[in-house]
């Protein structure tokens, strides 16, 4: 009693739509126990009054599901991206700063949508095709320790935080980033995934593809699920110097 | 199927290492006679001045790649964004050092060309020898050019082998990339020793 109480101060970039210019707004707020930045975003929606006492509309955020998986929460957090759900407050510098991830077009305040990545996902072919005009049974089996490597790559939510990082992903340029190439040897290990290899090779070395990796390496140190990005890139990297010489000296021979 | 920027982006990788990265490696060694007097620089210049097909050999293994690399690797620095203040990760410190070294030498190698070797293909110089290096790197601004202008094309090109590895998929795991990163240190240092021992004999 007596002490002044403890309390939490947020900067958030705000917009209203896409094309308006985007502001700053403060927000002071009675620091809690545990909180993290999403349950901060709950309190000024349930309170929405600015540092200087004014009411204001409330902050739009996107979440689901609140424990690291759906990778909807991705937001800048004093100037990196990550989700906001596993950023704690207690170890964060003050004042907090909320940026939306502009990488992608903002829908409002922090909300941006991640359409690109699920594009680009359905360019690179990331899934194993099983449909037939009859049922083709069982495929190969996987062996249990290359289901274990590959589960570490299936870690990947489609956040956009490997995007945001990475200085080639960026409206001058059409790359698509990390984590649909990352997907791309994910299905190429797959064992029936395996049987369309040529096609997603010959997918990422299209425009926008591969190639526009330049290396920074911002997507491995920035992946909040730690998955082998870079590892991944370059393992493609051999496999479609293979391809690119197969397609120019090859034979007919399309699948191993 | 549309895999041009693919294929560019390969050539643009492999004409740096081969051949405009083992003729700057070559160019430095040949510097290098500088340390050994006048007329042990003059002898080697004079040597690789005049070997058969010298025009061919200029344009083919020089001048084309080096073109190429030039005008492609501007397209690639000014297409990225790049963000060393809030991800100063060491990689992407390089990635930066990598677009800058490489728009400087633009400049650097277009200056030094015309400076030298433009020189002698119209008839305002003789040779490029010793005595026409000394005059260049008399003036101490110059020298600190060079000096900036050799330390940046030694480390981009050094840099570059590391992205080489990586862009041809022969160093893929983090240990072999890390060792990747040991050995084109080691290239840095040993070429930089080289090229700025052949620049102070001409001082």
């Amino acid at each position: 009693m007596g002490e002044a109480a403890k309390t939490v101060i947020f900067e958030i970039e705000r917009r209203n739509s896409t094309d308006e210019d985007s502001y700053w707004e403060k927000f002071e707020l009675p620091y809690v126990m545990n909180m993290n930045v999403i349950s901060a975003l709950m309190e000024i929606r349930r309170n929405p009054v600015n540092m200087e006492g004014k009411k204001t509309t409330p902050v739009n955020w996107d979440m689901n599901c609140l424990e690291e998986v759906c990778g909807a929460c991705s937001m800048i957090i004093n100037g990196k991206a990550r989700q906001s759900c596993t950023a704690l407050v207690d170890q964060l510098e003050q004042p907090i700063r909320l940026q939306p991830m502009k990488t992608f077009p903002v829908v409002r305040d922090l909300v941006i949508d991640r359409s690109r990545m699920f594009d680009s996902l359905k360019k690179v072919k990331a899934w194993v095709p099983i449909d037939g005009t009859h049922d083709l049974g069982e495929g190969p089996r996987m062996p249990e320790r290359k289901r274990q490597w590959a589960y570490e790559l299936s870690k990947c939510m489609t956040c956009g935080v490997c995007l945001e990082a990475c200085p080639n992903v960026n409206d001058k340029s059409d790359f698509i980033g990390a984590a649909p190439l990352s997907q791309v040897r994910l299905m190429n290990a797959h064992p029936t995934g395996a049987m369309n290899r040529d096609a997603r090779l010959n997918a990422i070395m299209g425009e926008g593809g591969l190639a526009s990796c330049g290396n920074s390496q911002n997507c491995v140190e920035s992946c909040p699920k730690g998955i082998p990005l870079t590892t991944s890139i370059a393992a493609l990297n051999r496999d479609t110097t293979v391809q690119m010489f197969r397609n120019f000296f090859g034979s007919d021979r399309m699948v191993d | 199927m549309d895999n041009r920027e693919f294929l560019m982006r390969r050539l643009h990788s492999l004409l740096g290492i081969i051949p405009i990265g083992l003729f700057l490696t070559q160019h430095l060694i040949v510097n290098h006679f500088a340390t050994q007097g006048v007329e042990a620089f003059n002898n080697a210049s004079h040597f690789m001045a005049n070997l058969p097909f010298v025009i061919f050999l200029e344009i083919f293994v020089i001048y084309l790649p080096l073109m190429y690399h030039a005008f492609y690797g501007l397209y690639i620095a000014f297409t990225s964004k790049n963000n060393p203040g809030h991800y100063s990760y060491m990689r992407n410190l390089l990635f930066v050092a990598q677009r800058y070294t490489g728009v400087f030498l633009v400049v650097f190698i277009a200056w030094h060309v015309f400076e030298t070797r433009f020189q002698v293909a119209i008839g305002a110089a003789a040779e490029a020898d010793f005595n026409m290096m000394e005059n260049i790197l008399n003036n101490p601004f110059m020298l600190a050019f060079y000096i900036v202008g050799v330390l940046a094309a030694v480390f981009h090109f050094a840099n570059g082998i590391w992205s080489f590895l990586v862009t041809w998929g022969i160093t893929q795991s983090e240990a072999s990339q890390r060792n990747a990163t040991y050995f084109t240190l080691l290239v840095f240092i040993v070429l930089s020793i080289i090229g700025i021992r052949a620049l102070f004999a001409f001082v």
